[in-house]
């Protein structure tokens, strides 16, 4: 930011003249453009360059192979069995998360929303997992997945969940609600507290009226809370499914992806892809894709939303 | 002090037209208050001549100086905000003072004149107050405060009264009043309050949609408008327009009554007649001009406001001095004051 | 709170129980992170499921501070965090304040921009980013992290910014302004004692955003001497996978700072968190 206080300009003057309409049109982008040209820099530009290495051979370990190679990195995808693999994995990875973390964050939204002894401590104690580095969240998970030194397998088994205590983070057919869960636990917070600051905006005269007129606390929560709640639980739902779809670093460090693919989701594939293979083509088609997935679906829920809203 | 002069002022926002051809003197030390309806591009304008809003065409000046192209710190003015807008982390004595110490005036002068300047206010004892601890009243006292405190050549006022309530409001316009006759200073007062604006000014500027629509004394306004906004939107209770036909010195209401017009030798013209319910009388049933049924009266001791209606005419409102006896469903007689009345020809403007 | 009075007393007791759940649910696994980090070597395998350890040791600590290699880690994360959180909070506070106060063209696209910034997959650009920073050789370099990491955070800390700046009255400036400032000293004599909180909260954001970056800092950084904290205790994990006591004290250490900057803005999460929407 630049101090313009220097600039003394002359009653009637032309310079000042200039310099007025000079200072409005250009005055927001001095705020504006470190921020523009970092972003140009590093997210948008690498961006385009991305897209354009998905069309190229680029692997880092066979340097002297590489160019351009039109489509056959999208044919070679076309044909991967992996690739739909994680394209389901990522779904149910995805689906389950967000379903757990939006019922349970509902749940402590509304219990937040009533009064009781100690509340302000218990939102600061129940919030903390959002705090937690999401690397330390995934070691702390697959710590407490471990049977020699975590109790979930031996509770799990004593419920008679598990045959015996054993890891399932090791196990294919389980391994993928190691991740779901750590996640569960990390998400919580972050849908607690939108749908908090959205039932606080419902006006409490409501809740009376409804009271008034003879309702009960079930028919006030779907005929009063949930409508009032909806836009903000679809643009939250919609937005947070994007992020959960993107987000690898809990399969990363959980699982990298294994047991035999069993948890290798679309976000996780191309980071192994890029970061062990250095198949750098190869992983950026991966991303065109993952990118196209998910634009077809924030255009089929906006889509969706309109119907909606007019209702 | 300062003369001011808007010369074919317009603004605008992209393609959307909010003034127009504003032409306006305003003599050294007059007070001008600029009033109309909501979003008429009163409080722009306003805007427009602290410096806030760039000046889209046409030219501003003070004492014959172009001023235009001056920031709001280059020209001098000062400004009191519907919100007072004062600093919520500076004291009372900081807020008033701002502007010194912008300017970097020694501190022992600015300690005199805030000191001097709370003293007027009947602020001593809150100077190191924060805002936030003031009542209302007060914190618009301070806003005043901080704009007298610099003397500047012009106070722009924004409907600085429009946040307190009634009894407050009384009491804030008559202190205004006295701070013009104390300062004789140049104050352009902006306000949608039409009681305020026949009180506190010297001339009212009327605007709607984005022109002016008259500038008069207050009285010139109440008994010459020039268009039927103002006559509508000057005076309380409002003025009553019934729809007339015109011809030579008489009109007729729908109704087919005619009311006779000697002192209006235009009438011709006219397809809307308008009388202010002040400028009606109450006769007995069957003479008069036209014949009424009362539907409401309200009795305020002072007044009597009668809502009466006139077959094929329409509701029309009565005000009467002092206390008449008339119930709801009484049968009146209505007599119109006709040298009071007022024509509208088709376009709205005032025949005379 | 007459509703609450006439409750039937299975519901309380419900409610209290939900409560007892988010709570245990929320803590236990910090909890166990803390207990094995706390129980002696020697006693990890005989009771490594108990739930309170029948000895307590800090060796773990000092081993993992005085020991290895976690106190460099640990001030290259800190110098990488607070760069960034300094960085942003500035650019962000420039950018969030041009939307906030100003009407111009190009407003709408670079909203639009920004938002999608936040859409896309962050890992689409790590092969071209990769690529870019080797080719400017600032691999194993925290200055590149800083970077990247300021660029990833701006959009997010941008809306937030702008939020605390629409609480502002604009009508301050224009008196400030009125009063004989320049838009610079309105924003730094009255705006920006006012925006104070909302800067900080800013600050402890994007500060715990860069502190928990694994990903890109993984694929940047492979020198030990350059190393952050989450890429440190990741080696450390795979190398050492045995010492259990030690890990976890590193990761009650990792923890620290996070929680300190959460206790701080904690009372802006709810307008962090919608304002950002997206991020988490």
């Amino acid at each position: 930011m630049i101090d313009r206080t220097t600039e003394n300009v002359m009653p009637g003057a032309t310079r000042a003249r200039r310099s007025l309409y000079l200072q409005y049109l250009v005055e927001p982008f001095l705020y504006l453009s470190p921020a523009i040209i970092l972003i140009g820099a590093v997210m948008m530009v690498p961006l385009i360059i991305g897209v354009s290495y998905s069309f190229q051979a680029i692997d880092l370990l066979r340097p002297f192979d590489s160019g351009w190679v039109g489509l056959e990195n999208y044919a070679e995808l076309w044909g991967d069995r992996k690739f739909w693999l994680a394209l389901e994995n990522t779904a149910f990875w995805t689906f389950w998360s967000i379903t757990f973390q939006f019922l349970l964050g509902l749940g402590l939204a509304m219990l937040l929303n009533t009064q009781f002894y100690g509340k302000k401590l218990f939102q600061a104690l129940v919030f903390l997992p959002w705090a937690v580095p999401t690397f330390l969240s995934a070691l702390t998970w697959a710590w407490l997945f471990n049977p020699v030194i975590g109790p979930l397998p031996h509770w799990l088994a004593a419920l008679g969940l598990l045959s015996e205590p054993y890891n399932i983070l090791g196990d294919p057919a389980l391994a993928m609600w190691g991740p779901i869960t750590a996640n569960i636990w990390f998400g919580v917070p972050f849908f607690a507290i939108t749908l908090l600051a959205a039932l606080q905006s419902i006006p409490g005269e409501l809740f009376e009226a409804a009271e008034v007129d003879g309702a009960t606390p079930w028919q006030t929560f779907t005929k009063i809370t949930l409508p009032f709640l909806a836009p903000m639980i679809a643009i939250t739902v919609m937005l947070r499914t994007i992020w959960i779809a993107n987000f690898a670093d809990l399969i990363f460090v959980m699982t990298g992806g294994g047991p035999a693919n069993s948890t290798q989701i679309l976000s996780t594939y191309i980071f192994t892809t890029a970061f062990r293979k250095l198949d750098f083509g190869y992983a950026s088609t991966i991303a065109v894709a993952l990118l196209l997935i998910l634009l077809i679906y924030a255009v089929i829920l906006l889509w969706l939303r309109k119907k909606l809203v007019k209702i | 002090m300062a003369r001011i002069e808007l010369r074919n002022v317009a603004k605008r926002y992209g393609a959307v037209e909010v003034l127009r051809n504003i032409d306006l003197d305003i003599e050294d030390g007059e007070f001008i208050v600029l009033v109309g309806p909501s979003g008429c591009g009163k409080s722009t304008l306003l805007r427009m001549i602290a410096g806030l809003e760039p000046i889209t065409n046409g030219d501003f000046l003070i004492d014959g100086e172009r001023m235009n192209d001056l920031r709001p710190r280059d020209r001098d003015i000062a400004m009191v905000f519907q919100s007072y807008a004062l600093y919520p982390h500076m004291d009372v004595a900081r807020n008033m003072g701002f502007s010194m110490e912008i300017r970097k005036d020694p501190a022992s002068d600015r300690k005199t004149k805030v000191a001097q300047a709370a003293e007027t206010l009947g602020l001593s004892k809150l100077t190191d107050r924060l805002p936030k601890a003031l009542s209302g009243g007060q914190r618009q006292r301070v806003a005043m405060g901080r704009a007298i405190i610099r003397d500047p050549r012009a106070f722009l006022f924004d409907e600085p009264l429009s946040n307190l309530d009634a009894a407050l409001r009384v009491e804030m316009r008559l202190e205004i009043a006295r701070l013009h006759q104390q300062l004789a200073a140049t104050m352009i007062y902006v306000t949608h309050d039409q009681v305020e604006a026949l009180t506190l000014a010297d001339r009212i500027v009327v605007l709607n949609g984005g022109d002016i629509q008259q500038v008069g004394s207050p009285l010139e306004l109440y008994e010459r408008p020039a268009n039927k906004f103002v006559a509508q939107f000057i005076g309380s209770p409002t003025m009553n327009v019934m729809p007339v036909q015109g011809s030579a010195t008489k009109v007729t209401a729908q109704d087919g009554t005619t009311i006779a017009l000697p002192d209006q030798p235009q009438a011709a013209q006219a397809i809307e007649l308008g009388i202010r319910p002040e400028h009606i009388d109450v006769v007995d049933a069957g003479t008069g001009d036209l014949a009424a049924v009362a539907e409401v009266v309200e009795h305020l001791g002072s007044d009597t406001n009668i809502y009466v209606k006139v077959d094929g005419v329409g509701p029309l409102m009565v005000r009467k001095h002092g206390n008449i006896p008339v119930k709801s469903g009484d049968r009146l007689g209505l007599r119109f004051q006709t040298q009071n009345a007022h024509l509208f020809r088709q376009d709205g403007t005032a025949l005379r | 709170m007459s509703a609450i009075r006439r409750r039937h007393p299975a519901l309380t007791a419900g409610k209290y129980a939900a409560l007892a759940f988010y709570l245990l649910f929320a803590l236990f696994p910090l909890y166990w992170l803390l207990k094995i980090a706390i129980t002696p070597d020697a006693l990890i395998f005989s009771e490594g499921t108990r739930l309170f350890p029948s000895d307590v040791t800090f060796t773990n600590f000092s081993t993992v501070i005085f020991q290895t290699d976690f106190l460099a880690y640990f001030g290259n994360s800190l110098i990488v965090s607070l760069g960034t959180a300094f960085l942003t909070t500035m650019f962000a506070a420039g950018a969030g304040y041009a939307f906030s106060r100003f009407v111009f063209k190009g407003k709408r696209i670079i909203i639009a921009v920004m938002l999608i910034t936040q859409m896309f997959p962050l890992l689409m650009i790590i092969a071209p980013i990769y690529k870019i920073v080797a080719d400017l050789g600032l691999l194993n370099s925290l200055t590149s992290l800083i970077i990247v990491y300021t660029a990833f955070n701006i959009p997010f800390a941008t809306f937030l910014m702008q939020s605390f700046f629409d609480g502002i009255p604009k009508d301050l400036e224009d008196a400030a302004m009125m009063d004989g400032c320049t838009r610079f000293q309105a924003l730094r004599k009255v705006v920006f004692p006012l925006t104070l909180p909302g800067l900080g909260a800013t600050l402890g954001f994007v500060f715990t955003a860069a502190w928990s970056e694994l990903l890109f800092a993984l694929m940047l950084i492979s020198k030990n001497d350059a190393m952050t904290f989450p890429v440190g205790l990741l080696t450390f994990v795979s190398k050492f996978s045995v010492d259990w006591g030690q890990m976890m004290a590193a990761g009650v250490l990792a923890l620290v700072p996070s929680c300190l900057f959460f206790i701080f803005i904690q009372r802006y999460l709810v307008q962090g968190l919608t304002s950002g929407a997206v991020k988490g």
